[in-house]
């Protein structure tokens, strides 16, 4: 399914994301998952939060540089060899993707977080390989 | 040796009588050729006959960087192009550069004063004078080129930069005097004890140093350093460009050339001179160019006048090191930087105004200018190698206007420090 993440810029601090998860767990934010990527002065912190909308307004309020963005949520089998069977469809079907987490649900569960250059083409190619991805059970998109 | 003794130890009663029949001269050349000056004078209710000695000068309107600015390129000259035989730019400025152009005469005499202030340093035909100085729209270059040339003494014109070769021909050619900025005679002296290299082992026995400003205690680094007499010149290229002024060896001020340039002190608050000696901000007139003659130009340089007859004979006044300016204008290896030009380069990147500090530092000997940018909202991408690509299109951006480089740094949001709603712009770490 199409998500919105929450992005903020952080520089290369100490105690800037503990600031970014107070900030979010005072407003009763979750956080289910996240991602850092850096460079040596600044780093993006990449999020997938219980409302990413008023984690959006809460972090502006406290003057962090933030935005959503939309990534593509696909549960996939908490299995080995799950991720390389829905990248090679993805890659088949000439989805390319800037950047990828993950996180799992259960022992049975796992969330891949796509960001794709083309959302949709991304959830149409996901949805139509479904029955490949769910061979391995429990795949839901 | 002094080269024209009977101008630079003339009395001052016959100094003033010259300057007096030259301004005369350039308020009616001004008045009549430059209608941006005449719509000035005009204003003020300014006949060119109501400007009879010296003793009117303060009458004048004054001309300011904006005013060359927006007659850009040449319309501030006063002779047809077909007269003009070079023009040089300053480097950069908020904007567009600005430009001036020489006439043969104007060559002659920037000539003139050139080698007037190289024999006050205490150079003579017998050197090997190397000018590190940019070749080019720069004055630098070429304005010490023609002077030393004028005065009989070996040229070599190896511009800036390319240190090694700088030192290997230092070496190879017996160089005695060099001429560049203050900050890279001592990025050299730090590269020759690299290749281990001992002054002492050079022919080198003076230094021309100017083009930014420079302190007491760098003089004693660079001639402890060197083992040279460091002498300042100074020069800026509204007026003519190096050889404006120049120390003699008693290193107690700078002689100004003023039959050609004549210089006032001004409070930059009231605008009015100031008393006799005070300190205050230089404005000059030119009374013999040319090509653009300016009447009473804001240097935005302070500093003091001293009308004692010098020790070594010269009764030309001495200004002092310039100790600082009465603008935000930062001088940077050399080259001139505002503020206002490192807001307009963010502003053409981005809808709203950026918040921006410019932190100045002397690493070692060079100067350094670290830029911080607040990422704001319009600013930040999800993707790092967005946030990379707009780093460095800042860099390359600001590198394209000023000339210099810098290192851009991305800051979160409110980082900045502001006073009363506006931030720090500029800090100058400097210990000059």
């Amino acid at each position: 399914m199409k998500a919105k993440q929450v992005s903020v810029f952080l520089e290369n601090k100490s105690g800037r994301l503990n600031e970014v998860a107070q900030i979010l767990g005072e407003a009763g934010i979750n956080i289910s998952a996240f991602t850092v990527a850096d460079t040596s002065d600044f780093g993006v912190l990449r999020l997938i939060v219980s409302e990413p909308e008023k984690a959006y307004s809460v972090l502006k309020e406290n003057q962090f540089s933030a935005r959503t963005t939309d990534v593509v949520l696909a549960n996939s089998p908490n299995r080995p060899g799950a991720l390389s069977k829905m990248l090679k469809i993805l890659n088949a079907e000439g989805v390319f993707i800037e950047y990828l987490y993950a996180f799992t649900m259960n022992e049975e569960t796992a969330v891949i977080v796509i960001r794709p250059t083309n959302i949709d083409k991304c959830i149409a190619s996901l949805e139509k390989n479904r029955d490949a991805l769910l061979s391995n059970n429990n795949y839901k998109l | 040796m002094i080269w024209n003794e009977k101008i630079e130890c003339a009395s001052r009663d016959e100094m003033t009588h010259i300057q007096s029949e030259n301004l005369i001269k350039t308020v009616k050349r001004i008045y009549h050729n430059i209608p941006s000056y005449r719509a000035k004078m005009q204003e003020k209710g300014l006949l060119p006959g109501d400007i009879k000695s010296v003793e009117d000068l303060s009458k004048l309107p004054f001309t300011n960087k904006s005013d060359l600015r927006d007659n850009y390129p040449f319309g501030m000259f006063s002779v047809p192009m077909s007269e003009i035989v070079r023009v040089h730019a300053s480097s950069g400025t908020t904007g567009k550069p600005t430009v001036v152009g020489y006439t043969r005469n104007d060559l002659q005499m920037w000539a003139e004063v050139v080698t007037r202030a190289l024999c006050m340093a205490g150079v003579h035909k017998n050197d090997i004078v190397q000018i590190a100085y940019g070749y080019g729209l720069f004055t630098g270059g070429l304005g010490l080129h023609y002077g030393t040339e004028n005065l009989g003494a070996t040229v070599i014109p190896i511009s800036g930069g390319n240190t090694k070769k700088q030192i290997q021909l230092m070496q190879d050619f017996g160089t005695s005097v060099i001429a560049c900025t203050p900050s890279y005679a001592l990025f050299m002296a730090e590269i020759m004890e690299e290749m281990g290299i001992a002054p002492d082992s050079l022919n080198l026995r003076g230094g021309i140093f100017g083009a930014e400003p420079w302190s007491e205690n760098m003089r004693r680094e660079i001639e402890s350093k060197l083992e040279l007499k460091a002498i300042d010149i100074y020069g800026l290229s509204e007026v003519v460009g190096p050889g404006v002024s120049c120390e003699c060896e008693q290193q107690a001020g700078m002689h100004v050339n003023e039959d050609h340039f004549i210089p006032e002190i001004i409070d930059p608050e009231t605008l009015e001179p100031v008393p006799k000696g005070e300190l205050g901000e230089l404005v000059f007139s030119t009374v013999t160019k040319e090509g653009i003659p300016i009447l009473r130009y804001r240097t935005r340089d302070l500093t003091r006048l001293n009308y004692q007859k010098c020790t070594c004979g010269r009764t030309l006044v001495r200004m002092e090191k310039c100790t600082g300016r009465s603008d935000d204008m930062l001088i940077i290896r050399g080259v001139n930087v505002f503020p206002s030009q490192i807001e307009s380069v963010l502003l053409e990147m981005s809808e709203t105004e950026p918040h921006y500090q410019l932190i100045v530092e002397r690493e070692g000997t060079l100067d350094v200018m670290k830029l911080l940018v607040e990422v704001q909202e319009q600013f930040f991408s999800d993707e790092i190698r967005e946030l990379e690509a707009l780093r460095k299109k800042i860099t390359a951006n600001i590198q394209g206007t000023l000339g210099i480089s810098v290192d851009v740094k991305l800051v979160e949001p409110k980082t900045i420090e502001r006073t009363s709603g506006k931030s720090k712009r500029v800090i100058d770490n400097r210990k000059i």
